[in-house]
C-alpha cells in the first residue's frame, strides 16, 4: 500500500500542474471576439495527403475572398484574418485542428472541410461550441444535419447522385440501362453518392449490374473491375476522390473496360488528368461550376484568381471563395462576431450573388436551387455536357422531383 | 472461367510482390530471429528511389528503354542495400546480445523513423511514378493482360531463383545456414558472423527496392506510408509460409495476393482484407508453424 502512495500522489501532482486555469482561456475568449482589431477566421482542409488539392485550392479561393473584403475596408473597420490548419486529409487530424482552432486561436467561425467524412468529424465539436461552421464542399447531406450552426454551400448528395442518373437514363441516346458502381466504402461521400445514384438509377427503370467497394488508400481496384467487366456494364460510376480514380481508370482500361466512368464533384481536382491521362478520356463528372461560365461573376472570378495564382480555378476554389464572402457578408449584416448573432445572419442569407450561383440558405442550412454541371473529359480538357439549374423549372419541378429538368448545354 | 483465370493471374502479380518483401522478413528472422519491422518501409524507399531516378532519367530523355529501367532499379537496390546495411549496423547489431524485444521495439522505432522521416523529406503528398516503359496491353484466351504484368512476375520470378541459389549453392549461402542453424557454433567454426549477418540484410533490402520498383510500375501512386500495409502482408505471409523459410515465404505471397484478388472479385469486396486474414488464422489454426515451417515448441 504504501508503495502505491508515491506514483499516486506524482500522478495526481501531474494531473494538477497541467491542467490550464480554465476561467483565464475563457476570458481571451470573448475579449477578442467582441474587440477591436482583426477578426480571426479559422479554416481547416486538406493541405496535403491524398486529397492535397482539395485543400489547397479551397484555401486559394478563400484568400482571394479575404484579400477582396480587407482591400474594400474589411468588416465594420475591422480586418480579416485565416488562421489556416492543416488535417492531412484525415478525420481525426481534421478533429484536432478544429478543436485547437477553437479552443487556442478562439477563432469567431470555421471554413471547411471538402471531404465530407473530414466534416463530420469537425461539425460536432464546432456544434458543441457553437461555433458557426461553413463547409464550402462537402455533399454529404448529414454534414449539416449535425446541428444548427453548421452550413454549406455546395448541392447535396441526393441531387448529385440523381442528376448524374438522370443524365444517362434520360439525357444520352441510346440511354444508358446497366450500370456497376464501385463505391470507397472508407468515405461517407462515396458511399451516399451512390446511394442517391442507384436509387434514382433504378426508378428511371436501369439495372445496376454489378456493385463492387474499395478502401481510400487501396492501390490495386484490378479484381474489382474484373467483376465490374464480366457484368457488362455501360458505364461504372465510381464516385470516388481523384488520385483513387485516376488509378482505377488506369487499371479498368488495362482490363479492357471499354465503356465510361462517370463520378461526381469529388473528381474535381488539376491532378485528376495528370494522373490519370488519357484513361479517362470520354469520363462524366458533376461538378459545381464550369470554368468557361460566362457570367461576369465567374469570368471576374477566374480572372482574379489566375492573376494571383497562375492557374485556372477549380470548383472547389470557387466554392472556397463563396464561402468566405458569405461569411463575411453575414458578419457585415450581423455587426458583431458574436457567434450566436453570427449563426443567425448566415441562417437569414438570401439571395447572394456567388460564383457559383445565386446563395439562398434554406431552413436545413442548405443553399436551395444551385446549379449543377455534368463534365465530360475531352482531350485532356473539361467539356461542358449539361447543366441542371432547379430555380429555372420550379414549375416542372413537380414531374421531375426535386432535380427539376436537365438541359442539354449548348457548347 | 475467364473471370477465374483473370482474378488468378492478378493475384499472382500482386502476390509475387508480397512474396519479394516476405523474403527479407524471412531471411533476417531465420538468421537473426528479429522481426524486422523497418523492412516495408525499405520497400517504400525503394519506391521513391525509383521515383527520383526516374523523374532525373526522365528530363534527360533517358526513359522508354528496358536498359534505362534496369539502370533505375539497379540504383534501388544499391541505395536500399545501403540502407539495410546501416539499419543493421546502426540500430540491431549493438543489441545483439540484449533481451530479445529490445530489438523488436528498435525495429519498430526504425519503421516509424523511415515513415515520418519520408513524410519530412519527401512531403506526404502521394507522387505519381513516371512511366519507365511504354505499357502495352496483351489478350489471350478472353484474359486481359499488360507487359507489366508480366515484367513483374518475370523480375520477381527471376530474383527468387536467384536468391534460391544463393542460400542453397554459394559458399556465402552455406555460411548464412550455418549462422542461422546456430550462431555461435558458427562464429566457432571460423565463419565472419558479422559479415554475414550484414550481408543478409542487404540481400532483403534489395529484394525490398526490387519489390518497390515493381509496385511503382504497376500502381504508380507512392508515398511515404505506402510500405506498412503491403510490409505487413508480407509479414504474415512469411508467417504463413513458415517464417524462416525461404521457399515458404514465396508460397506464401503468392496465397495471399490470390486469396486477396478472388475476395475482392467476389461481392465481398468491402472485406477484402478482412477475410483474407480469417483465412490465414484459420490455416495457421492446423499448421501453427506455417505451410512448410517445421514446428517447433518455443518459449516466448
Amino acid at each position: 500500500m504504501r508503495k502505491l502512495l508515491f506514483p499516486i500522489l506524482a500522478i495526481l501532482s501531474l494531473v494538477l500542474i497541467g491542467c490550464p486555469p480554465k476561467t483565464e482561456s475563457n476570458g481571451t475568449s470573448t475579449a477578442t471576439s467582441n474587440g477591436g482589431g482583426e477578426i480571426l477566421i479559422g479554416e481547416y482542409g486538406s493541405m496535403t495527403g491524398a486529397e492535397g488539392t482539395f485543400g489547397q485550392s479551397t484555401h486559394n479561393g478563400i484568400m482571394v475572398a479575404i484579400d477582396e473584403i480587407n482591400a474594400a475596408g474589411g468588416i465594420n473597420g475591422r480586418k480579416l484574418k485565416v488562421q489556416s490548419e492543416d488535417d492531412q486529409s484525415k478525420a481525426d487530424e481534421a478533429a484536432n485542428v478544429v478543436t485547437k482552432l477553437i479552443s487556442q486561436n478562439n477563432v469567431v467561425a470555421v471554413l471547411g472541410e471538402v471531404a465530407s467524412s473530414n466534416s463530420l468529424a469537425a461539425a460536432p465539436i464546432c456544434q458543441s461550441n457553437k461555433i458557426p461552421m461553413i463547409t464550402p464542399s462537402s455533399t454529404n447531406p448529414k454534414v449539416t444535419e449535425v446541428g444548427d450552426y453548421i452550413f454549406r454551400m455546395c448541392f447535396i448528395d441526393p441531387y448529385q447522385g440523381e442528376a448524374m442518373a438522370n443524365y444517362f437514363t434520360r439525357q444520352v441516346t441510346p440511354p444508358v440501362k446497366k450500370a456497376a458502381i464501385l463505391i470507397d466504402v472508407k468515405s461517407d461521400y462515396s458511399t451516399g453518392l451512390a446511394q442517391y445514384f442507384e436509387r434514382t438509377f433504378v426508378a428511371n427503370g436501369g439495372t445496376i449490374v454489378a456493385k463492387q467497394s474499395y478502401a481510400k488508400g487501396d492501390s490495386d481496384f484490378r479484381s474489382q473491375l474484373t467483376a465490374i467487366k464480366s457484368a457488362g456494364p455501360e458505364v461504372v460510376f465510381v464516385p470516388g476522390y481523384y488520385t483513387d480514380i485516376g488509378q482505377i481508370a488506369i487499371q479498368a482500361r488495362d482490363l479492357g473496360i471499354k465503356v465510361p466512368l462517370a463520378g461526381g464533384d469529388g473528381w474535381e481536382s488539376p491532378k485528376l488528368i495528370e494522373i490519370g491521362g488519357k484513361s479517362l478520356e470520354g469520363c462524366f463528372y458533376s461538378n459545381h461550376y464550369h470554368v468557361d461560365d460566362p457570367s461576369p461573376a465567374v469570368r471576374e472570378f477566374v480572372q482574379k484568381y489566375k492573376e494571383r495564382y497562375g492557374a485556372t480555378p477549380d470548383s472547389l476554389a470557387a466554392l472556397g471563395y463563396d464561402a468566405a464572402r458569405v461569411l463575411a457578408d453575414a458578419m457585415k449584416r450581423a455587426g458583431t462576431t458574436d457567434e450566436p448573432k453570427l449563426r443567425d445572419a448566415i441562417a437569414a442569407t438570401k439571395n447572394f450573388s456567388g460564383v457559383t450561383g445565386n446563395i439562398n440558405l434554406g431552413p436545413d442550412r442548405n443553399p436551395i436551387g444551385k446549379k449543377l454541371v455534368v463534365l465530360e473529359i475531352k482531350n485532356g480538357q473539361l467539356a461542358l455536357k449539361a447543366v441542371v439549374d432547379p430555380t429555372k423549372d420550379a414549375a416542372a419541378a413537380g414531374a421531375t422531383g426535386a432535380t427539376g429538368t436537365t438541359t442539354a448545354a449548348n457548347q | 472461367m475467364q473471370t477465374l483465370l483473370q482474378n488468378l493471374l492478378n493475384g499472382i502479380a500482386a502476390g509475387s510482390i508480397y512474396a519479394l518483401i516476405a523474403l527479407g522478413y524471412t531471411m533476417v528472422y531465420g538468421i537473426l530471429k528479429l522481426i524486422n519491422f523497418a523492412h516495408g518501409d525499405v520497400f517504400m524507399i525503394g519506391a521513391f528511389v525509383g521515383y527520383y531516378a526516374g523523374g532525373y532519367a526522365t528530363r534527360h530523355g533517358a526513359t522508354g528503354s528496358p536498359l534505362g529501367a534496369a539502370v533505375i532499379m539497379l540504383s534501388a537496390m544499391l541505395i536500399c542495400a545501403l540502407l539495410g546495411y546501416l539499419n543493421e549496423r546502426i540500430a540491431y547489431r549493438p543489441l545483439r546480445n540484449a533481451p530479445r524485444i529490445a530489438s523488436l521495439i528498435t525495429a519498430i522505432g526504425v519503421s516509424f523513423l523511415l515513415e515520418y522521416g519520408g513524410q519530412f523529406v519527401f512531403g506526404p503528398d502521394p507522387k505519381f511514378f513516371p512511366t519507365l516503359i511504354e505499357k502495352h496491353i496483351i489478350t489471350f484466351g478472353g484474359i486481359v493482360t499488360t507487359n507489366y504484368q508480366l515484367i513483374v512476375l518475370g523480375v520477381a520470378i527471376a530474383f527468387m531463383g536467384l536468391l534460391q541459389y544463393i542460400v542453397y549453392g554459394t559458399k556465402f549461402g552455406r555460411a548464412m545456414r550455418a549462422v542461422s542453424f546456430n550462431f555461435e557454433t558458427a562464429s566457432l567454426m571460423g565463419i565472419p558472423t558479422d559479415r554475414v549477418i550484414s550481408t543478409t540484410f542487404m540481400l532483403g533490402a534489395c529484394l525490398a527496392g526490387v519489390a518497390g520498383i515493381l509496385v511503382g510500375l504497376s500502381y504508380p501512386k507512392i508515398d511515404p506510408l505506402m510500405g506498412v500495409m503491403p510490409g505487413l502482408k508480407a509479414f504474415v505471409a512469411a508467417v504463413l509460409g513458415g517464417i524462416g523459410n525461404v521457399p515458404g515465404a514465396v508460397v506464401g505471397g503468392l496465397v495471399i495476393g490470390v486469396i486477396e484478388s478472388f475476395v475482392g472479385g467476389s461481392q465481398f469486396s468491402n472485406y477484402r482484407d478482412a477475410i483474407a486474414f480469417v483465412i490465414l488464422i484459420v490455416i495457421l489454426l492446423f499448421r501453427p508453424s506455417g505451410l512448410f515451417g517445421k514446428y517447433e515448441p518455443e518459449k516466448v
